[in-house]
């Protein structure tokens, strides 16, 4: 067995600890207080983007009850709400949030290679996020084009925002796009070279392989964005046509020439299809250690996750148009699409299999985190199923303009990420803090969020069959639409409601464990990977005291044979400890 | 979309390569102890660390010309397309950063050989030509708008400032850290493991960016 590990930095880069409270919290350079400051900002403008969702909900459930909603501010409302779910809120919170937390912790070493870059990719990301709600405040308001930003309505008068609105959201868009470049150079470089010794790729826990993975394709696919980007600042600016067709508007000529609106689409897919698994594999990869800690059991077929997500990540970036079928393509072009998207079904499928397989005749404990798993795989289930439908190119059709595009994407990259979200605050909770939650309130607030998730999805799907459109302010009269399809939405946004108004009882938890909640164990699920082995709980800066750990196993010997607990943490020798199924029962 | 897939394939292939190595016939339930001569990295040790982050930098840089190019190709398919004609005054730019290349390489090799008098000529040397590769790219800029070729007359022109220009923003990256380098150098750091390496690393970099100039200036002569 190869070993690639390094960095024992004692002797090479001294570790000074930080003295002021602004050098501790505010202008930090650890990893762990970054991993928060990311997780705090992300939650925050998520909060805000749930704020706008109910919005929303509130004009489709009960149209023109409000007199604050308006059709321009409804599109605002969409578009803000998307980008700020799938950019500001999963992509900095699994990667800025997660990835910074765990990576070094679990990989056993002291800190991200470069400290310092860390810190300035989580100041840019603070920059970007500012930006963009400065957009909420311009005249003219934020951007309403969707949060695809399709030329030509993006730039064009008649949608909202067009003055200041998308000149800020590209703008944020570049910022944040180099935020996380500064941060993604960094996570590959620490899991690619400061592993502790003993940790070899294949003992890598899946956490650490999805982020990697995740970061891998980020730092690929967003160059598409910013490309994207670039040019359509151009083409609004400097009146340029890499996108813009010659285009009347008002009755007025605005100058365009001839540029292809298409072309802007694929550059978008482009890093939009990854943006998916950007959201998705560090949600894989964590599901995996959280089923398999809170089971008592092996993950299922470890070198198989770990390919999964590497095919996963591979095969993301070679489907991208199946978002452009309506846009018109040749149909060998559709059917390549089509194969190539069904094909990632079966990666997919594989993982799924494992986590259930992993599942089977495990010591299940039903904590908090365990009951976000299980209904991750529920929903992920659930969500995939209906990509398989909108994956080929005869069914997408008639559905793509409904509202089962929208129950699907939801399923899939909406719910199913934030349960992992969930699971893993939960799970880390006692590590990040040294408190333990309250597990009646935890499990109140599982509950209701996930069965009311349900409640507001699994009826969008048959909204979506009755042909009702998505995107759309009021729906009017249409004979296609019966009128009972109304009664649904109002029940939607009832359960839409409810589930936003629930989420309190996680910040009542939040702010009960960091006020009376009991101290924890610095290892409560008795897990077997590194960040719960840390010599002070919970970990200061340099994380591992004098020596740094080594790695002798995976993270997987839970409930090994003949051996008297039920894990074998990762920094227990091999002669100490029976090593998994070869030597089980020796002891 | 086949120039950004084909480099975004080369890109995910090495890195695949590479992974497959690692696991290939491995058996990760399997606990093994650790010996103390198992202890090496993927490039060496962690030195590296800053040439890892560089590759991965010139991967993302890579991907994101690659699809700056592919726009270009299905941009120029459409019917408004007329070819325009670059300012002579790019081959002596173009010379300039061959030469700034040249000039850090031999800097390299110096502060590879402990000849530590010859860094700060041959810094300067390449600072004063990159410098002289950025303003030559200005002026053909200012040559262009004075013959009345503005960004908005064509799709080429724009693609035109828009790959000139995002180039030189990255050759100005370059210069950011070829300063600090050249700093710490005049200050009197001439020989410290610091240095040599920065000046490794920013060779590198160079010679990526003239092998992205040569690749856009020759796509821009041919089309």
């Amino acid at each position: 067995m190869a070993y690639v590990a390094i960095a024992d930095r004692d002797h090479e880069q001294e570790h000074h600890d930080p003295q002021t409270f602004i050098t501790k919290y505010i202008w930090s350079q650890d990893h762990k207080v970054i991993a928060i400051q990311y997780g705090i900002t992300a939650i925050f403008v998520g909060l805000i983007a749930l704020g706008l969702s109910a919005m929303m909900r509130l004009q489709l459930g009960f149209p023109d009850q409000f007199s604050f909603i308006n059709p321009e501010n409804y599109y605002q409302f969409i578009t803000m709400h998307g980008m700020i779910m799938v950019i500001y809120l999963l992509t900095a919170l699994f990667l800025g949030g997660f990835g910074n937390y765990l990576i070094p912790l679990m990989c056993g070493s002291r800190d991200m290679v470069f400290p310092f870059l860390n810190m300035l990719s989580y100041w840019v990301y603070l920059v970007s996020v500012i930006i963009l709600l400065i957009s909420f405040f311009v005249p003219g308001g934020s951007t309403g084009a969707g949060w695809t930003l399709y030329p030509p309505q993006a730039i064009m008068p008649g949608t909202p925002g067009t003055d200041w609105g998308i000149l800020l959201m590209l703008a944020s868009l570049a910022v944040f796009i180099v935020a996380f470049t500064m941060g993604g150079l960094n996570y590959v470089t620490t899991v690619l070279q400061a592993r502790c010794k003993g940790m070899t790729l294949m003992r890598m826990p899946l956490s650490v392989w999805g982020i990697f993975i995740a970061t891998v394709l980020g730092l690929l696919a967003f160059p598409a964005l910013l490309v994207s980007a670039i040019m359509m600042l151009f083409d609004k600016t400097l009146m340029t046509s890499f996108f813009m067709p010659a285009i009347s508007s008002m009755g007025a000529d605005p100058g365009y020439t001839g540029g292809s609106p298409i072309l802007f689409q694929h550059l978008f897919w482009f890093f939009g299809h990854p943006e998916v698994y950007i959201v998705a594999l560090p949600a894989f990869g964590i599901v995996s250690d959280l089923l398999s800690t809170h089971a008592r059991k092996n993950i299922f077929g470890y070198r198989m996750m770990v390919w999964a997500i590497i095919a996963i990540g591979g095969l993301s970036f070679i489907v991208w148009a199946h978002h452009m079928y309506v846009s018109g393509m040749n149909p060998y072009f559709g059917f390549f699409f089509a194969t190539t998207t069904l094909i990632i079904a079966v990666p997919t499928a594989i993982k799924v299999y494992n986590w259930v397989l992993t599942l089977w005749e495990g010591n299940i404990h039903l904590r908090v985190p365990m009951l976000f798993s299980i209904a991750f795989i529920f929903t992920f289930i659930h969500g995939g199923l209906t990509g398989l439908f909108l994956g080929n190119v005869t069914i997408d059709l008639p559905l793509s303009d409904t509202y089962f595009v929208v129950a699907h994407f939801h399923m899939v990259m909406g719910v199913s990420p934030v349960l992992v979200v969930f699971g893993a605050i939960y799970h880390w909770w006692p590590k990040i803090t040294g408190k333990m939650y309250n597990e009646t309130l935890g499990k109140w607030h599982f509950w209701m969020t996930f069965l009311g998730t349900y409640s507001i999805y699994l009826p969008m799907h048959y909204l979506g069959f009755q042909g009702v459109p998505r995107r759309y302010f009021a729906m009017g009269n249409t004979e296609f639409m019966p009128a009972s399809a109304q009664d649904l939405n109002a029940w939607i946004t009832m359960s839409a409601l409810f589930v936003a108004a629930t989420q309190v009882l996680f910040f009542i938890n939040v702010v009960w464990s960091l006020t009376r909640g009991p101290k924890s164990d610095p290892n409560p699920w008795d897990a077997t990977t590194l960040e719960w082995q840390t010599p002070d709980h919970p970990p200061k800066h340099g994380n591992w005291g004098h020596e740094l750990p080594v790695c002798h196993r995976w993270a997987y010997d839970y409930s090994v044979p003949g051996y008297a607990d039920d894990f074998i943490p990762q920094n227990v020798p091999a002669e100490d400890a029976p090593a998994g199924r070869d030597h089980g029962v020796e002891h | 979309m086949e120039i950004g897939l084909i480099v975004l394939a080369l890109i995910l292939a090495t890195l695949l390569g590479w992974l497959l190595k690692q696991s290939f016939n491995t058996q990760p339930w399997v606990a093994e102890t650790v010996s103390d001569t198992a202890h090496h990295g993927p490039l060496g040790d962690s030195s590296n660390s800053k040439l890892i982050a560089l590759l991965a930098l010139l991967a993302v840089v890579s991907s994101f010309f690659a699809l700056i190019l592919s726009a270009y190709a299905l941009r120029m398919e459409l019917g408004d397309w007329v070819p325009m004609t670059e300012p002579q005054l790019l081959w002596t730019n173009t010379v300039m950063l061959v030469l700034a290349s040249a000039v850090f390489q031999w800097t390299r090799n110096s502060a590879v050989n402990d000849e530590t008098q010859r860094l700060l000529p041959g810094l300067l040397l390449t600072g004063l030509l990159t410098a002289g590769f950025v303003i030559g790219q200005f002026v053909a800029w200012q040559q262009l708008e004075a013959s009345g070729q503005f960004i908005t007359n064509n799709p080429s022109n724009a693609f035109f400032y828009f790959l000139t220009g995002a180039h030189a923003i990255h050759i100005l990256g370059g210069l950011f850290v070829w300063a600090r380098a050249t700093t710490k150098v005049a200050l009197g750091s001439k020989g410290d493991a610091g240095i040599r390496r920065s000046i490794e690393l920013c060779t590198i970099y160079w010679h990526y960016l003239l092998l992205v100039w040569l690749i856009l200036f020759g796509l821009l002569l041919s089309t």
